[in-house]
């Protein structure tokens, strides 16, 4: 119940084992601390108290220390982090924590990057466009109509998406010409805004941003501390609408609901989808492996572990165009990303029971 | 020394600070046609402004049409125990509502009532809901929007000169560490790259201050590293004075442990329903702290104080529902006597007092907040929580309309927290952001027409240059000298324990004995390693910004001899109408802080006419109350 007040609140928890990148754009190596860990503590708080002790000129920004303002981004252990909401008791006492700088951007010293890259992305997206006619305090907008933007406009700029996407991590040669997700979720957000007076940022974002990079890894969706879903909200319907309709949130959903060919086709949506969608009924909606005889030994392989007579869906053909081919670009496509080789229905991992796997101890006899 | 390397920029306008008000005056110096340099310690659009969750109050009237500007200039006043400075409460409800819908213009998106126009909240202090808002992220949404009206403004700027930063530039990283003046007036700033330690001059003839308060000294704190005092120190430096520099903001009940969730607010909700503050002996001490004057309205035993939370007619009220500054006085003394946790604070208990699911479906925010940070789960254990200093209403004089700094100097202008006489002794919640737009507008403004209307650009003496670089120096040159960790510990201990929320005479006295050692100390600071991003030697120079304004509020805590709004003093509890009367003065006299009192300007008529006269009389004297009377009459 906690009725008594704890007499030892954050009691030292001992030492623990720090790696951390030290060094500059000439070179460094991971060093490593003892470095005393209490109760309740998070990264950045071990990282001050390096500072206060060992290492008093160990470099690292930060700010608010509440994860609002975005500064102290790290990848710790590996994964891109805010040091100051990754708590120590999510990693094991014995365990090395290993504080290492974003990996995309250049290093100035130790723990702080050069980010300059994304303030010249931020200054390279067209600013808000005020409508002409409308006086300050005229302003008029739902909340439904503004919260599709306000979520993108959680960001904090810690830039841990720009960090993990793989366009850039590490390929410096597609820098220059991609903005990477903070910035497709500027675009989207002024897109979405309601009184935006420019009409073209979704092509502006593909011809001038680089969104046909993006291939939907959704990495930077998984990074984010805001959890903003930049690829689902933000740059996917940026991607459908550059090459398809305008926005609309009901088709939008639709295309969600209903499966490819049955969506009521608007406008200029592109031919070779309907054709593709055909495959699937022709099979049938089911079939089975073993053609449906119940025969002894399939009995026998059935309580060994694999069923035969039980049947699995059928997974819809791949989308191919007219010439039977995967479409080459997202361009021409009418979805967002490369389409799967086996057919857009099927998702991995496969549930079990669309399987058909013996494990090797269940081929001896029980008991 | 000569041959340090020390990049120099010329500009019109330099403002130092990248927070709401920074911006805001930058974005005015620009639009005025003027050269503008921003100078951000953190990255562009890392400002502690971002910490602000409530809203920007501005009376527009959107959920009550009967809200105006004389309303919440009432409102202002209050807060501030009519310490205001009138002039500047007038013109912040005045300009507030254009303010706010001038950020529409540049894209923000605040949350919206039923008819699409900006919601407004409610908020402690204010008569009507009046707090635009976006959730609770409104400072984030601020700055967001400015830094990108900043860009906005480049791209115009790349457009018609071929350059980004033909006119407005943004110096990330950037610390200034003295202005520079040409006989009393401004002639440029210096400072450090923070990212290569190289030097940065800045030849400009205005300077603006936004470089927001002094949290850092304390030892808790809801503030930022950057909240160091920078601006409140380089204005006493060049010859500007600050006032009211006794007046902090504290919350009773900040977290102080675990060290994660330091200096977080716990929310006086948790009391209300429930919670209860014990001390490290288990005891529920809140009962022996019941002012004779509260003993009516507040239980003295369990039984009944537990009776009133389903039965609030037929019982008295918990004694942890006491005003604010009471409780911030039981803690005090319980941890001044020994009593407190290791961390220094007391624990505050509802685990034990509500099931864990009700505390869950009561306090959410709060449960995942600390959930998240901290791991603490408050429906298991209790939390230690203690005062915790989060806002300074002292701060540079100011001339209201302009925004220019009082004193010996001219051509520095201050906005925002580092500006003092807004907010009198009392900040009202959501006053600050409006703030930062109305006189950041302002000071941005008055700056640029201040450049335009000299003659001749003063000129940076060249002497002055090198004994900054001396001085900037000197911390990595030292190796005997103490660290600025240690050092820094040792300040906010003292202003923590001495000159914090509660506080009396011989503390003070012992305070300034405590903090002249300090100096002493500070004057030797050494920094270990190299000019490169290094955190220490930038510590160890913000080191002596922090210890001249915790002198300005240690010597003006021990001169007010009465209590008002955010200073308490213990041997002097009530509020004192001569004392209303007076502003008490810092200025610099060599490297002694030196204190003087100045006669509050005096409210016009038709503004000191919107008061009852029975609520003036809790504030005014007799004499001005006679005045009163005689306008009243002279009306009739």
């Amino acid at each position: 119940m906690g009725t008594e007040p704890k007499q030892t609140p954050g009691k030292p928890g001992g030492k623990r084992q720090f790696r951390i990148w030290r060094g500059d754009e000439t070179g460094g190596d991971l060093q490593d601390y003892q470095v005393e860990v209490n109760e309740g503590e998070v990264v950045l708080d071990v990282i001050h108290r390096l500072q206060a002790t060992d290492a008093p000129d160990l470099a690292c920004r930060w700010n608010c220390k509440a994860g609002k303002c975005g500064s102290c981004s790290m990848e710790i252990n590996g994964k891109p982090r805010l040091s100051c909401m990754t708590r120590m008791s999510t990693f094991d006492e014995t365990e090395t924590v290993t504080v290492t700088p974003l990996r995309t951007f250049p290093v100035i010293r130790d723990l702080v990057t050069d980010v300059s890259f994304n303030y010249e992305k931020a200054r390279e997206t067209p600013a808000f466009a005020p409508p002409a006619d409308v006086a300050p305090g005229d302003y008029r907008m739902q909340q439904v109509d503004v919260e599709r933007s306000q979520e993108f406009r959680k960001c904090i700029e810690c830039f841990l998406c720009q960090n993990v996407c793989h366009v850039i991590r590490d390929h410096e040669e597609n820098k220059p010409a991609f903005s990477g997700p903070r910035f497709f979720i500027r675009a989207a957000e002024l897109d979405m805004h309601p009184l935006d007076a420019r009409t073209d940022r979704k092509e502006y974002a593909q011809a001038e941003m680089g969104l046909g990079f993006c291939n939907i890894t959704k990495c930077c969706t998984e990074v984010c501390p805001e959890h903003i879903k930049i690829t689902d909200n933000g740059i996917i319907p940026m991607k459908e609408r550059v090459v398809d309709r305008r926005y609309d949130p009901l088709v939008w959903l639709g295309s969600k609901i209903f499966r490819r060919g049955q969506v009521p086709q608007t406008s200029v949506t592109s031919g070779h989808s309907s054709g593709a969608v055909t495959g699937s009924p022709v099979h049938g909606g089911l079939h089975s492996h073993a053609g449906g005889s119940h025969d002894a030994q399939a009995e026998r392989q059935a309580q060994q572990g694999v069923n035969w007579h039980r049947e699995v869906p059928h997974p819809t053909a791949p989308a191919v165009d007219v010439n039977g081919k995967l479409p080459l670009t997202e361009l021409t496509f009418d979805r967002a990303a490369a389409p799967s080789p086996f057919g857009d229905d099927v998702t991995f991992p496969l549930p079990p029971e669309h399987l058909n796997f013996a494990h090797p101890q269940q081929d001896e006899p029980k008991h | 020394m000569t041959e340090t390397r020390i990049e120099r920029h010329h500009y019109d306008v330099v403002v130092i600070g990248a927070g709401g008000a920074g911006l805001r005056a930058a974005i005015e110096a620009r639009l005025a046609g003027k050269r503008t340099a921003i100078i951000s310690k953190s990255l562009f659009g890392k400002a502690h402004t971002v910490m602000a969750e409530g809203g920007a109050a501005a009376a527009m009237g959107n959920v009550n049409a009967r809200d105006n500007w004389q309303v919440h200039f009432r409102d202002t006043m209050r807060g501030g125990k009519f310490l205001n400075n009138f002039r500047m409460a007038e013109l912040h409800a005045k300009e507030a509502p254009q303010r706010i819908w001038e950020l529409e213009t540049y894209g923000a998106l605040f949350d919206r009532t039923k008819d699409g126009k900006i919601s407004q909240r409610n908020f402690g202090g204010h008569e009507y809901p009046r707090l635009a808002h976006v959730g609770d992220r409104t400072g984030l949404e601020l700055i967001r929007t400015l830094q990108q009206k900043i860009v906005s403004l480049q791209q115009e700027d790349k457009r018609e000169h071929g350059d980004y930063e033909a006119r407005i530039k943004v110096f990330a990283e950037t610390t200034i560490t003295e202005l520079l003046l040409d006989g009393d007036r401004v002639a440029g700033a210096f400072g450090y790259y923070r990212e290569s330690g190289e030097f940065v001059l800045f030849e400009a003839p205005a300077v603006v201050l936004a470089t927001g308060g002094v949290g850092r000294s304390y030892k808790v704190t809801s503030n930022s590293w950057e909240y160091t005092g920078d601006g409140h120190a380089l204005a006493l430096r060049a010859g500007a004075t600050l006032i009211n520099m006794e007046f902090l903001q504290f919350h009773p009940t900040g977290m102080v442990w675990p060290p994660s969730v330091k200096g977080i607010l716990v929310t006086e909700s948790v009391r209300g329903d429930g919670g209860v503050l014990k001390n490290s002996e288990g005891k529920r001490f809140m009962f022996d702290y019941v002012p004779d004057v509260f003993r009516k309205q507040y239980a003295d035993n369990e039984a009944e104080a537990d009776r009133w939370y389903k039965d609030p007619d037929n019982n008295r009220r918990p004694p942890e529902l006491l005003p604010r500054d009471e409780v911030a006085r039981a803690i005090n003394s319980e941890v001044k006597e020994g009593r407190g946790t290791p961390a220094g604070g007391v624990y505050l208990d509802i685990a034990s007092r509500l099931p864990a699911e009700e505390i869950r479906r009561r306090l959410p925010s709060m449960y995942h907040q600390f959930k998240e940070l901290a791991d603490v789960d408050i429906t298991k254990e209790p939390m230690e929580v203690g005062p915790t200093c989060h806002y300074v209403m002292g701060g540079v004089e100011v001339d209201p309309d302009s925004g220019a700094a009082y004193g010996t100097v001219r051509g520095l202008f201050a906005a925002g927290e580092v500006s003092g006489g807004m907010h009198g002794s009392n900040r009202l919640g959501g006053n600050s952001l409006s703030d930062l737009l109305v006189f950041g507008k302002r000071a941005g403004g008055h700056a640029a027409s201040y450049a335009d209307q000299l003659a001749a650009r003063p000129k940076v003496a060249v002497a002055a240059v090198e004994a900054a670089v001396e001085t900037a120096l000197a911390p990595l040159q030292r190796d005997t000298g103490e660290s600025p960790y240690t050092l820094q510990q040792d300040l906010q201990a003292v202003m923590g324990d001495l000159v914090g929320i509660i506080r009396r005479e011989g503390e003070l006295v012992d305070a300034l004995a405590r903090l002249a050692e300090l100096r002493e100390r500070v004057a030797k600071v050494s920094a270990a390693g190299g000019r490169r991003y290094n955190p220490g030697w930038h510590l160890a120079l913000d080191l002596r910004n922090m210890l001249v304004v915790s002198e300005c509020t240690a010597k003006a805590a021990l001169e007010r001899q009465e209590s008002r709004g955010g200073h308490t003093r213990e041997d002097h509890p009530g509020m004192d109408p001569k004392w209303r009367r007076v502003n008490l003065v810092c200025a610099l006299d060599g490297d002694v802080v030196r204190l003087t009192q100045k006669p509050l300007p005096a409210m016009r008529p038709e503004l000191i006419s919107l008061f009852d006269r029975a609520e003036l009389a809790k504030y005014l004297t007799d004499e001005e109350l006679a005045e009163f009377d005689a306008l009243a009459e002279e009306e009739r």
